[in-house]
């Protein structure tokens, strides 16, 4: 499965480890919050990098303890037609989350723009579509009225850009 | 002696222009009710399902399925009023749709 | 009225173009129907009973000249030269091909219109009073807010797959005519202790399979926080609106299965959690926004119209419609003209694309360019001045628009049901049609009085019969049409559901039926009390008396 990251398939450094499976050395390694939870005093000195998987019932809260140790957060788009993921994930992004936001599941180009708006940086895609499929997909609209967006570069917020002055939003990062 | 033969008949509507739809044994689709097959047993229905399913992966047509219908006299006509009113029209716009264009079959003046 | 600036524009254009790439890669069959079905659905794209159907937003419900006229351009070039008027202040388009639909989006852009999110699971056109910026009653135009949700709500990244479709409605006048507590979220202006402009924000009404009032969440927003307020109700409601049972994904069933306290906890406690919002430019927006609501530049007229009362007196068919389907105006020497979309016998809501015309051209010289639908598919000019108003029903009456039953029985709003709907279990226009040929007698309605006789094909009730006077709902019992009635529904600011009075009764039985229920309140009723009123007074008893006794 392709990650796409940045307009690009690139490889995926990380590996989800089951709930049973040992924690390696080191490495990049994606966990459940049920084993975040369970083995935390073992994971907090892990040496690696820490992710997480939440499903789409798990509460943002739930990830206070931990979230300043987690590098990546894991979302699932069961169908892609079940939205909650997108709330989560502006709920992590609201609360200063920083790290790598990964959609994966019924991921389709024509929500990676609203995807990337919310915050994912990351997506774990099909390969039934071409690169080029998701390049563009992904850029068709170059306005959004919504603030507090993750933009890309062509993209701009109408409402901050008719009432320059006040943007309180400005200094939010921008998503690739 | 009027013989009535109770059958099923498979419709879509086809992608491009969204219009409602009969299939025939042979893999043809119509906008004429006539025009298509009753399907009299289980396997004749079978095998519309399969030519439909080809037809869908093609985006000739979609929203494919089996309605009941019977034949009187050589005519086919929906059993449900829904399906009627496909292959009619609106009923309260006689002058729209399959009966205003001679599409409708054998059915269409005499009720919905 | 709004006018798009280069960004809307911009938006609009970019939203066709994109839509056209998709309608383009299902086409050619890299999208399948399943992928496809959602996108085209949030640009307005139904596949109905006998083709696409193409939903247009009409926003709160407002249109200028050009933009009917372009309405009528559409339905002439790409449908059958016509098209209906919606319960929810939209249009939609019967017989439209997929291959056509971006260019058909292409020339809504063009006059500033769209048909972005009038479907799909996501937050719908927003509807309001017909009759903002010149109803007497009104506080505050609602509009500019009607305008702000629709920014904000558009192509919305977070909230465009909720559990299902969302609804808002607002009311700047206290007598509410937009329905807004049987919307998933309705919003009140009314003025707090300290004199001050607010909005109550009601939570969880709705028709459909279960019909429920909507609860107060706040009782008092203040306006800057409308956005960051709503964007906490949402995410609530995305996040935990049910997902499993279609039929319970409705906001409303969250807000039920909570409770309002709970409910409302949670969406305080999601409030409070990001105050540092800040809503300079929200507030700075709406103000933006509400200067092209302004009121048009009236004459000073004085509140006599002697051409008006001349024309009443020599013309009494003239003066039948002026007492009925004219509104008080704001400002003197003007009135609100309603125009009734229910001829007798017609078909409750269509318009042909040369009554589109007439009544744009009637907008243009006598109603500031500006035209109004009406949730109960009506068409309102909103600023006439009462000296017009004998040439404007004239030009109306050639044109077939000159009903005079605005309001009355011949009123019936019906949604379009098995004529054209696929969800349809029973058509509903030809019993309107059957109806408002009973009642064709004009006295007779008047005599009636005010009544909103409302009909949907479906359990999904886009005929509002739940708060109809009289709601009528057809159903399939074993391949046969039947209509089950209910009483005593409203959607006013006195907002209740219908209450079934027993079993349906067969399509040629209808008609009837009403007759029997107007008669049993033309028995009971007290001087100078309306229907809703006298059945509120004694409930559904005597009705249910006189329509089941004889059989
Ligand atoms: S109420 Fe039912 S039949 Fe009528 S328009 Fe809605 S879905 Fe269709």
């Amino acid at each position: 499965m392709p990650l796409l990251k940045n307009d690009a398939f690139v490889n995926d450094a990380w590996v989800s480890l089951a709930d049973d499976a040992e924690v390696p050395e080191n490495g990049s390694i994606i966990v459940s919050l049920a084993r975040l939870e369970r083995d935390w005093d073992q994971l907090v000195s892990f040496t690696g990098l820490l992710g997480v998987r939440l499903t789409n019932t798990d509460k943002v809260e739930a990830l206070e303890s931990y979230i300043s140790q987690i590098t990546l957060v894991v979302l699932p788009f069961p169908a892609f037609a079940d939205g909650r993921s997108y709330s989560i994930a502006r709920g992590l992004r609201l609360d200063g989350y920083r790290g790598e936001l990964r959609a994966e599941g019924n991921v389709l180009p024509d929500q990676l723009q609203y995807m990337r708006q919310v915050g994912f940086d990351s997506f774990a895609v099909s390969d039934r579509f071409p690169l080029q499929v998701w390049q563009s997909a992904g850029k068709q609209m170059s306005l959004a009225y919504q603030r507090g967006l993750f933009r890309a570069a062509n993209e701009a917020e109408v409402w901050s850009a008719r009432h320059r002055g006040f943007e309180p939003w400005e200094e939010q990062p921008h998503a690739g | 002696m009027s013989t009535i033969e109770k059958g099923q008949v498979m419709t879509a509507n086809r992608l491009g222009d969204g219009l409602v739809v009969f299939l025939n044994r042979a893999g043809n689709w119509s906008e004429k009710i006539d025009e298509a097959t009753l399907a009299l047993e289980p396997q004749a229905a079978a095998a519309l399902e399969a030519l439909a399913a080809q037809d869908v992966k093609a985006n000739y047509v979609t929203g494919t399925y089996l309605f009941d219908a019977e034949r009187v006299d050589g005519r086919i006509k929906a059993s449900h009023i829904r399906e009627r009113i496909r292959t009619l029209g609106p009923t309260i716009r006689v002058d729209l749709g399959k009966q205003a264009e001679g599409k409708a079959g054998a059915f269409a003046a005499e009720e919905a | 009225m709004y006018r798009y600036d280069e960004f809307d524009a911009k938006f609009v254009n970019e939203r066709t173009a994109q839509f056209r790439d998709q309608a383009n890669r299902r086409l050619k069959g890299e999208l399948t129907e399943d992928e496809f079905r959602p996108l085209r659905l949030m640009n307005g794209l139904y596949l109905q009973l006998h083709a696409y159907m193409l939903r247009v937003a009409i926003p709160y419900g407002t249109l200028s000249g050009a933009q009917m006229r372009q309405l009528a351009y559409i339905a002439e070039k790409w449908d059958k030269g016509y098209g209906h008027f919606t319960t929810r202040q939209n249009i939609q388009y019967n017989w439209i091909k997929l291959e056509d639909a971006a260019d058909i989006l292409q020339a809504l852009a063009d006059v500033e219109m769209h048909a972005i999110q009038t479907s799909g699971n996501c937050i719908r056109n927003v509807t309001t009073d017909h009759w903002a910026g010149a109803a007497v009653d009104e506080l505050a135009d609602p509009r500019p807010v009607g305008e702000l949700i629709r920014q904000w709500s558009s192509l919305h990244p977070e909230f465009s797959y909720l559990p299902r479709k969302f609804k808002f409605a607002i009311t700047g006048a206290p007598h509410d005519r937009a329905a807004v507590k049987v919307h998933d979220i309705g919003l009140r202006l009314h003025k707090n202790a300290a004199g001050d402009l607010g909005w109550e924000v009601l939570v969880g009404g709705g028709q459909g399979r279960t019909p429920l009032v909507a609860v107060t969440v706040r009782e008092f927003l203040p306006q800057n926080e409308l956005v960051a307020y709503l964007e906490a109700i949402m995410r609530v409601y995305n996040l935990y609106g049910r997902r499993d049972n279609k039929y319970k994904a409705r906001i409303k069933i969250l807000v039920h299965e909570l409770g309002a306290e709970k409910f409302r906890a949670e969406v305080e406690a999601e409030y409070a959690k990001h105050p540092a919002q800040q809503t300079q430019v929200e507030e700075a927006e709406l103000a933006r926004i509400a200067k092209y609501f302004a009121l048009p530049s009236f004459e000073k007229l004085s509140r006599f119209a002697p051409h008006f009362e001349d024309a009443k007196l020599s013309t009494p068919e003239f003066a039948r419609w002026a007492r009925n389907n004219l509104a008080a105006h704001q400002v003197d020497g003007y009135t609100i003209v309603n125009i009734s979309l229910k001829p007798e016998g017609g078909i409750p809501g269509d318009a042909s694309a040369e009554q589109m015309r007439v009544m744009a051209r009637l907008a243009e010289r006598y109603s500031h360019n500006e035209l109004r639908v009406s949730h109960a598919q009506n068409i309102v000019l909103p600023h006439v001045r009462l000296e017009d108003a004998f040439e404007v029903w004239k030009a109306l009456k050639e044109a077939d628009l000159a009903t005079a039953n605005y309001g009355l029985a011949g009123d019936i709003i019906a949604c379009p049901g098995l004529d054209y709907c696929s969800l349809a279990t029973a058509r509903s226009i030809p019993v309107a049609q059957a109806i408002s040929r009973k009642f064709a007698d004009l006295d007779k309605q008047q005599d009636y009085g005010p009544l909103k006789i409302n009909i949907s094909g479906c359990i999904n009730a886009c005929g509002h019969h739940h708060v109809g006077h009289i709601g009528i709902l057809g159903l399939d019992k074993k391949g046969e049409e039947y209509y089950q009635i209910t009483l005593g529904g409203s959607s006013s600011e006195h907002a209740s559901i219908g209450t079934i009075l027993g079993p349906g009764f067969a399509a040629d039985e209808v008609p009837d039926a009403i007759e029997t229920i107007l008669n049993t309140y033309v028995k009971l009723r007290h001087s100078g009390e309306d229907f809703l009123s006298a059945y509120r007074r004694v409930g559904p008893k005597p009705f249910k008396e006189a329509l089941y006794a004889a059989a």
